[in-house]
């Protein structure tokens, strides 16, 4: 693996970019970043008053100009509190690093931006990072610490790992790992004892992104049951994402499809979540329990390997 | 679903029709190249490679990134601009990294969507997402059920964000009216 630590910044406190779909959809994932993070002892820091990202393919396709102005105002927040800009959705992580990109990049654009937020008293410095929660701990923390402070080696769960589209494409400025083959999340949830298998597909979006889970949701969802399809033959414990967008199309559309005789129970975890398991929290304080796709012999699996431990 | 303004993708069954030379709009393909890099369509040589690898085409067959690509090209606006298949695109971008060329394809595609909506070519459940960002902030907004689960976390009940402060809401909402949001989705 050849995935460095940032030169500038890198150790430079966190705010916490919640978006849209984990504070008001799957607070869990929320809660399980909180106490991830403490765990790890990395200071963060609500980002106060953030608004939607906005969600990249949506705005984007809307208007560019209002894509960006909202963007930046997102990281003018972290700026002016003197941090890097931590997201924990791939979706976020996009827009907002892609809007920083261009902003630091283009004079022209960040002068024209500038005279937006001007008139809400701000200005875009260009003197923060974006970053996603898991470049992050596998540049900055490294998989080898994250072991260390594993306290249930999750030991026997086969899991699946949903990197998402926009976690690494487009790959323009993000520095990571290859876009067709990458192991930089593989390896963060092999350190919890879990073990990350490959499958057929690993790298398809689960179909929810860019305005169609809105408008054309049947077709969004055929392009994630060809993954619950594999990942059912493959008998796989759970699903590990990244991005609470991502979650809820997996999540809800499992619901969906159930209605349809199509029975898949694959529980759907953030990482955040599969962390907080590896350090000893129990599924009902990670808010795994609160998923619209319930699988109890999940549950009960996680409970035994706590009591192996304890 | 569907407003009004979209009868101009219902019954639009030019698609698979002979291009005549009258649809070509020279001015369209000067304004798409004011975005950086969308200059790039004219490099496309037709290898396909986007097209091949699309997760979308597999499911749904009129979805053809790399003839939305040509199509950006040759300046055939109101095809593109009318096409409703231009909104199936999951912006993937598995595409915009193989393509040979390096041919922003999602980038562009992205670009003359905002071009239909400018228009006022929009389904109205993406209006209700924008709505939504007016009214609130947020894409997804807090309901009664997340309060509740909040709660039960041991979260506040309310997230720290727009929804928590009022004068920050009014930041955002401001900003989008001084770029034209509100009135751009309402047209």
């Amino acid at each position: 693996m050849s995935l460095n630590a940032t030169e500038n910044g890198s150790k430079k406190d966190l705010s916490l970019f919640l978006g849209c779909v984990a504070p008001n959809r799957y607070p869990g994932i929320e809660l399980a970043t909180l106490k991830v993070m403490e765990k790890l002892d990395i200071g963060i820091r609500d980002l106060e008053g953030a608004s939607c990202c906005p969600a990249p393919g949506v705005f984007k396709s809307f208007d560019k100009t209002t894509w960006l102005s909202l963007a930046s105002r997102n990281i003018v927040l972290s700026e002016d509190s003197g941090t890097d800009l931590l997201t924990i959705c791939n979706g976020c992580y996009g827009s907002l690093i892609e809007a920083d990109h261009e902003l630091k990049e283009d004079p022209e654009k960040k002068k024209k931006v500038n005279e937006k937020l001007a008139e809400i008293g701000m200005e875009y410095k260009g003197t923060s990072n974006v970053r996603h929660i898991i470049e992050y701990l596998y540049k900055e923390i490294t998989p080898e610490k994250i072991k260390e402070n594993v306290t249930v080696p999750l030991e026997g769960i086969k899991v699946a790992v949903h990197y998402g589209c926009h976690m690494i494409r487009p790959s323009k400025g993000k520095d990571l790992d290859s876009v067709e083959n990458p192991r930089f999340f593989d390896e963060l949830v092999d350190a919890t004892g879990a073990k990350s298998v490959d499958y057929e597909e690993k790298m398809l979006c689960c179909g929810a992104g860019g305005g169609v889970r809105s408008v054309f949701p049947e077709t969004a969802l055929k392009m994630s049951e060809k993954k619950l399809d594999i990942l059912k033959a493959g008998g796989f414990d759970c699903i590990v994402d990244a991005c609470p967008f991502c979650h809820l199309q997996y999540d809800v559309g499992q619901k969906t499809l159930a209605k349809e005789g199509k029975e898949y129970n694959i529980p759907v975890l953030h990482y955040m979540q599969l962390l907080g398991l590896a350090f000893g929290y129990t599924p009902e304080e990670l808010g795994i329990t609160l998923n619209v796709t319930k699988n109890c012999d999940f549950d009960n699996k996680i409970l035994n390997l706590s009591k192996k431990t304890n | 679903m569907q407003n009004a303004k979209m009868k101009l993708f219902n019954g639009y069954d030019k698609m698979t029709e002979p291009i005549n030379s009258s649809e070509i709009d020279k001015t369209f393909f000067e304004k798409l190249k004011e975005e950086k890099g969308m200059e790039k369509v004219l490099l496309c040589f037709n290898c396909s490679g986007c097209s091949t690898g699309c997760p979308m085409a597999e499911i749904e067959s009129n979805f053809n990134i790399k003839k939305y690509i040509r199509m950006a090209g040759l300046g055939l606006k109101d095809r593109l601009l009318n096409d409703k298949y231009i909104w199936y695109c999951t912006t993937c971008y598995k595409c915009q990294e193989r393509c040979p060329e390096e041919v922003l394809n999602v980038d562009t595609l992205l670009k003359i969507r905002t071009m239909a909506v400018a228009e006022g070519i929009m389904y109205d459940d993406h209006r209700a997402v924008a709505a939504n960002v007016i009214e609130t902030g947020h894409g997804v907004p807090i309901n009664d059920k997340n309060k509740e689960n909040r709660k039960k976390l041991g979260l506040k009940e309310i997230p720290p964000t727009v929804h928590s402060f009022p004068e920050a809401y009014e930041d955002v909402k401001k900003l989008l009216k001084s770029v034209g949001f509100d009135e751009l989705v309402s047209k």
